[in-house]
């Protein structure tokens, strides 16, 4: 059975150590670098992408998982989690870094503030149609070619991609974890 | 690959409660202009609250507190990239419709302020922002989430550097929920009486054991044991006002409130980063209060 690690310096840590478990997979929570001991994977969740940053350093985590993530291991983004793998960051702090993972430029709130936060529904290739939770969601503005687009979609201004993947590193604008609907995190433990 | 012509929604409870979910195990802090927002930002606040005067001003000042000057909020919104809460007062519902028209991202309806109605609180179901209520017990906490509140934080005594009543206000939601836990389905119904609250919200806490939205804790937060003290205590986040920026450091202060939010479960982080932290807000005993802001809210 896979061990996943889910990284629990803040943001919404409990709901996907929540859908992971219902996937049947070991799940263990991340706050210091001996925690990525022994995983197969890990989990970056939702949150606030600057408080999440300034806690991998103070933690130590930031460069371990650096060299993890150069070396081959997996890691599934959602929300700040994505925006933390993203190449470019477009309205972010001027210092804000990433670990450069996924050849995408993404904007942070992207998709508006709080008020237009939204529900809609997604397709995801070879899945289906999943429900799709944008909360002060990052934009996915554009990325390279190989850069693969599982989901896209239109929220009135053309099709962005919402769920991407690149070698070993998935991204995702919204939150599955917040729904009750697994599939998105089993595309994820499936290739563990 | 198709894309979805499904209609977006905004405004729904998932929508709201989520980005209180995304707050969890953060710390939010009150500020008065942009400088402190960006120290807030740059020590790592998950968010911001946007406010003229922090509690132990308002409390020196005295006079009617109010939602802040919209130019002021609009400033800070300019300078970080955090969600920026504001406070409306009790019952206030033009100044929330003023928030939400200002585009703010949670909307405190808060005792810290001077209430403006005695009998009601705002219809929060009838806004796209959401609400953020204190609560100093589960009665309370559930007539504010059957108000439409999508986050409660138990309310402390803001403005006294004292955590006492945010212990207390916390002890008392966790022990009655746990009441509510060993009832049975009968019992139920006297004690949503007793609670004073919507019978089906009583019946949800009963069966999950929990708040059907996330409890976070504030008042009287101001050293990183006090944060570890309250996250031990169950609270998912809290909120730092006057503790910050009325302390001696206020950049060494947040930075190490925020680490051990996150590390609270760690007496080795929180020794580390409360080490030369310079002297902590002058504190209050609360037996000495001349005016309590617990008690504003029913």
């Amino acid at each position: 059975m896979p061990r996943v690690g889910v990284l629990a310096l803040q943001g919404d840590v409990r709901e996907h150590v929540a859908t992971l478990e219902k996937l049947g997979v070991t799940v263990v929570t991340v706050r210091t670098p001996s925690d990525l001991e022994g995983l197969d994977g890990l989990v970056m969740p939702g949150g606030e992408s600057t408080t999440i940053a300034h806690l991998l350093v103070t933690s130590g985590l930031r460069a371990v998982l650096q060299t993890k993530l150069d070396e081959g291991f997996k890691v599934f983004g959602t929300c700040a989690g994505l925006i933390m793998l993203s190449r470019d960051i477009l309205d972010g702090r001027r210092d804000q870094w990433s670990f450069n993972k996924l050849d995408v430029a993404v904007r942070r709130n992207g998709y508006g503030r709080q008020i237009a936060s939204f529900e809609s529904s997604v397709e995801v290739r070879d899945v289906g149609v999943v429900p799709g939770v944008f909360i002060r969601a990052p934009k996915i503005e554009s990325y390279e070619k190989n850069v693969e687009v599982l989901a896209t979609f239109d929220h009135g201004d053309g099709e962005h991609a919402v769920l991407v993947r690149q070698g070993n590193v998935w991204g995702c604008s919204f939150h599955p974890e917040l729904t009750s609907d697994l599939r998105v995190h089993q595309l994820f433990t499936d290739s563990l | 690959m198709s894309s979805t012509t499904n209609p977006s929604i905004v405004g729904s409870a998932l929508v709201k409660r989520g980005l209180a979910d995304m707050l969890r195990g953060g710390v939010i802090m009150d500020v008065v202009n942009p400088d402190q927002a960006k120290i807030a930002e740059d020590a790592g606040a998950v968010a911001v609250m946007a406010l003229e005067r922090v509690p132990s001003d308002i409390r020196r000042d005295g006079g009617v507190a109010r939602m802040s000057d919209p130019e002021m909020i609009q400033e800070i919104q300019k300078s970080v990239t955090i969600p920026v809460m504001a406070k409306a007062r009790i019952g206030h519902f033009a100044e929330a419709q003023i928030l939400q028209a200002l585009d703010v991202d949670y909307i405190d309806e808060s005792e810290v302020l001077t209430p403006a109605d005695e009998e009601h609180h705002i219809d929060k179901w009838a806004f796209t922002v959401p609400f953020v209520c204190g609560a100093t017990n589960l009665g309370e906490a559930l007539r504010r989430i059957g108000e439409g509140a999508c986050l409660i934080r138990s309310k402390g005594e803001a403005g006294t550097g004292n955590v006492v009543e945010a212990v207390r206000h916390l002890r008392t939601i966790n022990a009655q929920m746990r009441r509510l836990a060993s009832a049975d389905e009968a019992e139920l119904f006297a004690l949503a009486k007793d609670l004073q609250s919507p019978l089906a919200l009583v019946q949800e806490v009963a069966a999950t054991g929990k708040l059907p939205v996330p409890l976070f804790c504030a008042g009287g937060i101001s050293t990183p044991a006090d944060a570890s003290l309250v996250m031990q205590l169950g609270a998912e986040a809290v909120f730092v006002g006057s503790g910050i920026f009325k302390s001696e450091d206020p950049v060494r202060m947040a930075r190490a409130i925020v680490e051990a939010t996150t590390h609270y479960e760690d007496p080795g982080v929180v020794a580390k980063v409360s080490t030369g932290l310079g002297k902590a807000m002058v504190g209050a005993e609360t037996s000495t209060l001349e005016v309590r802001l617990a008690e504003r809210g029913w």
